[in-house]
Formats: structure tokens, sequence, C-alpha cells
């Protein structure tokens, strides 16, 4: 069958959630595309969320308004998400949830046969639509078959084990195709493409063990900074309190234990101290993650109260039915029992936090257009929707969101926009050439370091200086690390030389592109004078920490009139580093108020 | 005092037409050690027992957390995901080797295009009119909704055999596609789909599937009330010629 060439095509990096919602839009409205992703789609990083999928549906008799889960959201992101934004997702995500069911995600349902719904962080009613605890796995299967639908039906070719190395722009600058290389067989190619989608989740790796997979490792947004994208508010890195500590991944144990009523301690003085119930009593267990989280580190770190003296609290479900655990917890118990080796139904989790998502991203505006012409982004890798600090259960509705918006746009630009002249078979070659170039040149390095290991090194240094707690001494160190691995990147040897599957060869590439987001995240980190959300930093006084007179750690407090800005990292060719500048954003909406989960939320 | 290794056997192939061989490694213990945390150990070091220093080991893997089937291999004789196979549990030295039910790429990666091409035969999806808003979704009994939950863990990692049959996993699909109040609308055409070459007639019953499904799906259960629907089927089609 000849391909129409009428056809606008669409290039989407990243089929996950996001990445697939984009190719089912852009097909309805009568485009092809070319979906590229490091892994079959089927087995993306969305499968991973656990807890649910938050839309006001307003099934429990409690009175919830799309309003109040608009107000939790900004609230819970510390304000500094655009207001507008937000808005239009909160407001979809009711219709979201029911094309969804209509797609056959596997909801969990009442009696009644109605989608259940369960509590979440952050939030006072019932808001959270799930499927078990695999809610993310259920949601991207039913996406899966709907694109695989299309791709018998001819509009998607899937480009699978395939890695998306960098855009290419025509002579006017505006974003016209990408380069890429086939993971197994190593071949480099360009592609054209009408406009370029990157759906390529979060930087988790960027901090070595999180609870991200193996494939979040930012490399793709790196990639477009490099190339002139700008990247946003990175340095909100969410920690989630609920983690499974692990020498290869620190694995998520759900919000929605807490949820469904699981409760944190440590002992104290020989008694459980539920300790977030005590500080919160208002929210209790379900403070957001970064109260949650930094209260977990004060008791372990600062307190020294961790079980055995470490870095552990107990997360305890043991007082609840297990027939209920099992109905509505039951694949994440199973996972726990796996790994660890005990029953979370009889004897209370071990956990501690760990990293899990980023609240920023590539800036896009409100149709997740970039600053360069052509190139959008959708999903965990833009900054959009969360602020300062995200709400559980409302990435599953971002992702989904933001890709119902990108597609259509994408699409719109392919057919209105401002695209200038189309690329040349020369223009092509030549950026496959320089791709291959830089290829070639990683097959024979022959210095003395492992990447694996300066990977493993970022990650503990990115744990130390810009994890929960950050002071600006710390970040200043960071700074300077980052940049001698930076060049200890080039000593790097390669043991590898064969032509089929040369998995160290892409990690040697993608390895330098996180060492430069890392650069953006810290330095984001330090030029934030205050303290925001997943952003804490504390207070130097005669350059040490200060503390105060009960011998507690002097934050900074949030600062409005110097911060309530959008972070915006450009990447400076000639020296690599990033520079930072600030943007304003619509907050128009809702007035800024202070941030207090010890008490009820007034409006 | 020496530090406890654990002895890793792996059987190398450097591309999909090369001659298979084995190499060994020894890892340092650690509690909690599973085998794909092993196998990034010998990334960071890959040097064999002799002191070799060879091409570090390919193979895939995403979450850890067995939800995306990607690390599945052969681990001492059996196929299951690599991440939760500890190795406090398993004996020692411990043997790896790719599924050679699929064709091999190099070392443990292995090329299961074919499951997923399978799914495309049992039209495994809703035909949804559009992503649009239409109405509210019909409401599902909440026992079958259940079952559905318990078929879609299915993560395509390819532990169940794949012979010429099309397979217990993506078959199983269609069941799960003809359970839901939309989908049932296409039921005829996967369980014609099911009756050409190599559906469900090629399956030997040999109850192997639902031994290995690192989910614990009653995969033979749903075999068996496919088969049934299949076999209702053929007769419909017959009396309806």
């Amino acid at each position: 069958m000849a391909k129409d060439m009428s056809k606008k095509k669409i290039a989407i990096v990243g089929g996950g959630i996001s990445g697939l919602l984009a190719t089912i839009k852009v097909c309805e409205a009568g485009g092809e595309v070319d979906l590229f992703s490091y892994c079959p789609v089927k087995r993306s990083h969305s499968l991973c969320a656990q807890g649910g999928i938050n839309a006001c549906m307003d099934t429990k008799g409690e009175h919830d308004s799309i309003y109040e889960h608009f107000d939790d959201t900004v609230y819970g992101g510390d304000f500094l998400a655009d207001q507008i934004a937000v808005k239009g997702m909160v407001e979809a995500a009711p219709k979201l949830i029911k094309m969804f069911d209509r797609m056959g995600v596997p909801f969990t349902r009442t009696s009644e046969g109605v989608l259940d719904l369960r509590n979440f962080g952050g939030q006072k009613h019932k808001r959270t639509c799930f499927a078990g605890s695999t809610t993310g796995q259920q949601i991207l299967y039913a996406l899966d078959e709907q694109v695989r639908r299309w791709e018998t039906k001819g509009a998607v070719t899937k480009y699978e084990f395939w890695e998306f190395i960098r855009i290419i722009k025509n002579k006017e600058g505006v974003c016209r195709g990408l380069v890429a290389q086939n993971m197994n067989t190593m071949e480099i190619r360009s592609f054209r493409a009408d406009t370029v989608i990157l759906a390529t989740g979060g930087p988790g790796q960027v901090f070595g063990r999180c609870t991200a997979s193996t494939i979040c490792n930012g490399s793709a947004v790196s990639a477009v900074y490099q190339q002139g994208a700008e990247i946003a508010n990175p340095e909100f890195i969410q920690i989630h309190p609920t983690a499974i500590p692990g020498s290869d991944k620190n694995r998520l144990m759900s919000e929605a234990c807490r949820g469904e009523g699981g409760r944190v301690w440590v002992y104290k003085d020989g008694q459980p101290w539920y300790f977030l119930e005590e500080m919160y009593p208002a929210y209790g267990n379900l403070v957001p993650r970064d109260v949650a989280s930094r209260a977990i580190y004060k008791v372990c770190v600062h307190m020294g109260l961790g079980i055995n003296g470490e870095n552990r609290v107990y997360l305890d479900l043991s007082h609840i039915d297990s027939g209920y655990l099992e109905r509505k917890l039951g694949g994440i118990l199973e996972m726990y029992s796996e790994f660890v080796g005990q029953d979370p139904r009889k004897v209370p989790m071990e956990i501690f936090p760990s990293v899990h998502y980023s609240m920023g991203g590539i800036w896009v505006d409100r149709k997740h257009n970039t600053n360069i012409p052509g190139l959008m982004a959708s999903g965990e890798c833009d900054y959009q929707y969360h602020g300062a600090n995200r709400l559980g259960a409302n990435s599953l509705l971002s992702a989904a969101y933001s890709g119902t918006v990108s597609g259509p746009e994408a699409m719109r630009w392919a057919k209105e926009g401002n695209r200038g002249s189309e690329l040349t078979d020369e223009e092509l070659e030549a950026a496959r050439r320089e791709v291959q170039n830089e290829y070639d040149k990683i097959l024979t390095m022959n210095g003395s370091e492992n990447a694996h290991k300066l990977h493993h090194e970022m990650g503990d240094l990115m744990y130390k200086y810009v994890a929960i707690e950050r002071d600006n001494n710390g970040l200043d160190t960071c700074l300077v690390e980052l940049k001698k691995l930076l060049k200890r990147w080039d000593d790097i040897g390669i043991t590898d030389h064969s032509n089929t599957a040369n998995q160290e060869a892409m990690f040697v590439r993608q390895l330098r592109n996180m060492i430069l987001y890392a650069m953006a995240i810290t330095k984001g980190a330090r030029m934030r004078d205050e303290s925001r959300g997943a952003h804490a930093k504390i207070v130097l006084e005669n350059g040490k920490q200060k503390h105060d007179e009960d011998g507690e750690l002097v934050f900074m407090g949030r600062d409005d009139e110097r911060f309530m800005k959008v972070t915006i990292v450009n990447y400076d060719e000639k020296t690599e580093d990033p520079i930072v500048t600030y943007r304003d954003f619509d907050h128009s909406l809702i007035k800024p108020r202070a941030r207090n989960y010890a008490v009820a939320k007034k409006e | 005092m020496a530090e406890k290794k654990v002895r890793f056997i792996i059987e190398r192939q450097d591309g999909p037409n090369e001659k298979p061989y084995n190499q060994e490694f020894d890892v340092d213990y650690r509690p909690g050690l599973n085998v794909v945390a092993a196998l990034m150990e010998i990334q960071k070091n890959p040097v064999t027992v002799d002191g070799k220093k060879v091409a570090p080991v390919t193979w895939e893997c995403n979450c850890l957390e067995k939800v995306c089937g990607a690390c599945m291999m052969v681990i001492n004789g059996v196929a299951r995901q690599a991440c939760c196979a500890l190795v406090d549990e398993i004996q020692q030295p411990i043997h790896l080797q790719p599924a050679r039910t699929f064709p091999v790429i190099r070392d443990l990666l292995i090329d299961r295009s074919v499951m997923f091409e399978s799914l495309k035969k049992i039209m495994g999806w809703i035909e949804l009119d559009g992503s649009w808003e239409v109405k509210d979704a019909p409401i599902q009994n909440p026992y079958t909704a259940q079952t559905a939950y318990e078929i879609s863990h299915c993560m395509t990692c390819g532990c169940c055999p794949q012979s010429d049959f099309i397979g217990p996993a993506p078959t199983v699909q269609a069941y799960l596609f003809n359970l839901h109040p939309l989908g049932k609308f296409d039921a005829p055409k996967r369980l014609n789909a099911l009756m050409e070459k190599g559906g469900i007639t090629s399956c030997g019953n040999s109850q192997n599937c639902v031994e290995v499904c690192p989910k614990s799906i009653k995969l033979t259960t749903y075999l068996a009330q496919l088969n049934r629907d299949v076999n209702k089927q053929a007769l419909r089609n017959i009396f309806n010629k």
C-alpha cells in the first residue's frame, strides 16, 4: 500500500501514557505517527504507577467538587503551578476516567458496579480512581491496545528499541525531524517529521537509586536542552516518603497504603510514636509527599529514632482486615513479600523516602509547545501542572491529560504552523553523520573510568546534596563535583566494541546527558533561596547550618516576592554550564496563602 | 575474612547467528541480592573468574518490580523474571540462559515481537469509536471486573511457552476483551480468529503455562472456557451459513 504523502507525520518519542494518548489523538485527527521507544511501549515506566488517578467523580456522598481538586493541586504545589493549566486538567479529569472505562481499564468497582474511590495525600475527599494497586499498568495497557489497533490500520509505525538521540532543525531553527539509533543493530537514521513530541518521562536515574525504571534517565530531555530547549523548575524533585530501600532500586510502596488506613510510626521511649498524626493532626498520615518525607528524614536522621538506628520507619497495615487489603492493595503487598520476605498483612513494612518524580522538566506553554518551534513535550518530561510538589495520583492524570493536549496541538502545528523549509536529504544526512561520528568516537574510548561506576558516584552526590534537605554550601560543592565528573567522563574506557546491542556504548552517551541534567537540577536549587514544596533549604550562619534555640534546623521561608516565579535554565554551549533566569506565570485564580497541613485547609 | 561470592554461569552469544558459549563471573554477596542487581555489578566490572576482561553481559530490564515483563530469562533451567529472583532463594552456582523459545539477539537479550503480533491477531482491544466523550461508560458487574483485573496483569513476558500455537498469554487476552461490556460486541470475531491455524486447537493442554505464570493468572481455566466459547461459535457459524 502506497503511503499517502499528504498526511501529516508526527514523531512521538516515548510510549508511556502521555505518548500513547498523543498518538491516539494524532491518528484520530488523520495524522500518521512514528513512535520511538527504548522498549516495547507496553513496558514503559507508566506501569509503575500504583495507587490511582485523581478525578472529581463525587460518587461517595462527600460533595467533592472540581474546584476542590483544583485548589488542592495548587495548594499542594505550593503555588508554583500555572493555574490556568491546572484548571484545564482537573476539569477534564472525570471525562478521561470515563474514556478509560470504555477502553477496558479494569478499575476496582463498588458493589453497585460503579468505580470505587479512595483517599490520597493532600486531599480530604475520596477522589482517587484505582485498579487495585496497579492503576498505571492497567491504564498503560488500555492505551497500548488502542495504539496497536491504529498500528493495524497503518497509521502508527513503531520504532521499539530505538533510542532518540537529537532533534534536527532546519535553517530557520524549526524542529523538522530527529536522529535515532536502533538499539539492537546500532543503525543510526534520520527521520523527517512535521512535529516532534517528546514524552520521555522523568530523570530519576540521575539520582541512581530511585523508584523509577532503569530507562528513566532524562537523557532525551538533556539532549534537547543542549540544543536550545529551556528546562523549567528542575530543582523540584519529588521524594516519595514510602519506598523499600534497595541497592539496585528503591521499590515504591504506594501512597494508597496510607489512603487505605496505613499508619507511619517508630518507637519512641519504648512506645509506638505515630509522628505524622501528631505533627499534622488535620491530615495525619495523608500529608503531601514533601511534608511526609521531611518528617521521616527528621525522625531518622536528626532524632536518631529510625528502626534499629537505621534509616527506616514502619508503614503499618497489619491492623486492617486482610481480605480488604487483598482486594485494594494486593499487587504491591505481594511485591513487598517477594522482595523483602515478610508479609505486610501481618508485620509492619519498613520503608524510607526515595527520589520518585520530577515536577520540573522541559518548559512548555499551555498547549505543550517548547521554546523551539515544532518541538513539543508531554508528560513527566515537561514541567507543567504540579508546581513545587505533586499530589499523589495527579501524575497519571497529568500524563493522560497532557497527551490529549499535545496530540491535537501537534496536528495543528503540522497544518498551520510557520514551519519554514523542508529538510533536504543533505541536511538529514549531515545530522545522521554527526551522530554517527559521536558514536564511533565513544567506541574508541580507552580511558580508565567505568561509566556505571561514574553513574553510581553521581547518584551518591545528588542524594547527598540535592535531596530532602539542601543548603548552599552543599549545592556549591555538588556543582564543582559534577563538573569533575563531566571531565572524568572523557576518560571512560569501553570494553564492548560490538555492533550488536552495544548497551555499554549507549549508556556512555546517556551518562553525559545525565551529568548535564544533574547540573541543571543543582544550579536551579542553588539559585532558589527559599523553601517551597519539595525544595527545602537550610539557612546558613557563618557558613554553618543554623539551628534555633531548641536545636532544630532553621529553614528558609517561602519568598513569594522573589521566587513565585518559574526557574528557567538555558544551556551555555561554551562553558556547558546551566544559566538560570526566572519567568512569571499565571496565578490569577487562587490567591497564594501559607501552606500548613497541621490545620484544615482554608480557601 | 574473604568476602562471600556468588558464582554465575552465563550462556552468552555475540549475535543472532553466533554460537553460544559459557562465561563465569563472581559477584560479591549482599543480603537481598537479585539476579538483575548481580548483572549490574558485572557491568561495573566485567571480568570473568579467569581474570579475563570481557564485554558486559547484555540483557533487558526496566522496572525491577516484576510489572514490566522485560527481564524474563532462564534461571537454573526455569523461565522467570530476573529482578525478583533472589540469590538467597536459588541454588548456586546460578545458571543464566536466554529464553530460546524466542530468537536470541545477544547474550540474554531476546526478540519477543511475535507476542505483540499475536495480540493483533486476536484483536486485543475494545473497538472504541474515539477517545472523545460519548456518555457514561456502562456499569460492570464487580465480580466479572475482578476476573478481568486478574487477566489484565499479563505483562507479555513470555514465560509461558510460545510454540506454533499463538501462545497462552495472547490467547487468554481474547477472553479478557470478550468479558468487557463493549468488548463482547466483537467476541465472534476473536473466537473465529482463534479457530485458525495456530489458534486454540493447537493448545496441547500441557498445563505448563499456568505453572510458570509469574502473575499466577489461571491461564488453563480461561483457556478451557475460551475453548468452549470457540466451539459454540463454530456451531453458530454452521447454523448461520
